[in-house]
């Protein structure tokens, strides 16, 4: 099925509590090499046709304006899988 | 006076917000998330809880309900507006309030009776508090760490728009320990703490006098009646 996705990441600069307790028992676990860990989210919208220009640009403002928050969070790819 | 409270799916606090309007000498009148009627409410209460599971971003999903939108069409006209916990995050993810709310720094879902210093008293929830009058109400939450960029915290404090503060301890690790904030004009008021849990002795936090007599939240709903007759 033709999807769009598109993948967000809590800012660089921001503490990400989430994860910091997924590297705290990564660290517990023995995984030391692991220095750090943060988690964001990717969301597919999908399509029941071939995907077009318009559709990405049309995911572009979706994907800025309401599936991310500029003050949290960056958009940090939308790619399109056929 | 008549002051809406929204209810969303997922929405908790709806009637304790409604009763404590009630207590505090207003009308309560239910609103519908769906409905962009808001049946020509003097205000607006935007309550606490978990609408749409918190799935997306919290307030997130309700921030586009025609209700929400309703809402903020209206407070550029000087609608006073509540927004408690949940319905703060709705009232930043609706761009009425700036900056972010995130998971608190700690990871726990934090319930306690919380002290905190009332810094602005010309809003329309605030006006009856004395300047810097401290006050316990309880705090609820597991997404109430406040973040913002440094510019915007910079003019927050210069404009005095740093409505409440946390004292004693910082529950959830906000920057500047902001536990709400007002818009420019201070018909918008949002905050993580609980008001509508402290109207009603029986009900409320501990105080030194009596268990649970604890009624610091009145003032909020009794400062917009007062704001709206001035209006």
């Amino acid at each position: 099925m033709p999807k769009i996705i598109v993948e967000i990441m809590p800012k660089q600069d921001l503490l990400d509590p989430p994860g910091k307790a997924v590297a705290n028992a990564l660290k517990r676990s023995g995984h030391n090499d692991i220095v750090n860990v943060r988690i964001g989210k990717r969301i597919e919208l999908h399509f029941d046709r071939p995907i077009t220009q318009a559709d990405l640009d049309s995911a572009g403002r979706v994907a800025a304006s309401f599936l991310s928050n500029d003050v949290i969070e960056d958009v940090v790819a939308i790619t399109k899988e056929d | 006076m008549k002051i809406g409270v929204i209810t969303y799916p997922g929405t908790l606090d709806d009637r304790d917000a409604q009763r404590a309007i009630r207590l505090a000498g207003g009308t309560p009148v239910p609103l519908w998330h769906a409905d962009s009627d808001i049946k020509k409410v003097d205000a607006v209460v935007l309550p606490g809880g978990f609408s749409y599971g918190d799935y997306l971003r919290c307030g997130a999903i309700a921030a586009q309900a025609p209700a929400t939108q309703e809402v903020v069409r209206l407070a550029a006209q000087g609608l006073p507006v509540l927004g408690i916990c949940n319905g703060f995050q709705i009232l930043v993810e609706s761009r009425l309030l700036p900056g972010g709310l995130i998971r608190n720094e700690h990871q726990h879902f934090i319930c306690r009776d919380q002290r905190i210093r009332v810094e602005n008293t010309s809003t329309a929830w605030t006006n009856l508090f004395e300047q810097d009058e401290e006050i316990t109400i309880p705090l609820k939450n597991a997404e109430g760490g406040y973040i913002a960029s440094a510019e915007t915290l910079k003019m927050l404090e210069a404009e005095n728009r740093v409505v409440f503060r946390y004292l004693d301890v910082n529950p959830n690790g906000s920057m500047n320990d902001i536990a709400g904030l007002t818009n420019e004009r201070g018909n918008v008021v949002g905050l993580m703490p609980h008001p509508e849990h402290a109207t009603e002795a029986g009900f409320g936090p501990d105080t030194d006098i009596a268990t649970r007599s604890g009624v610091d939240g009145l003032k909020f709903f009794q400062s917009v009646l007062k704001a709206l007759v001035n209006a």
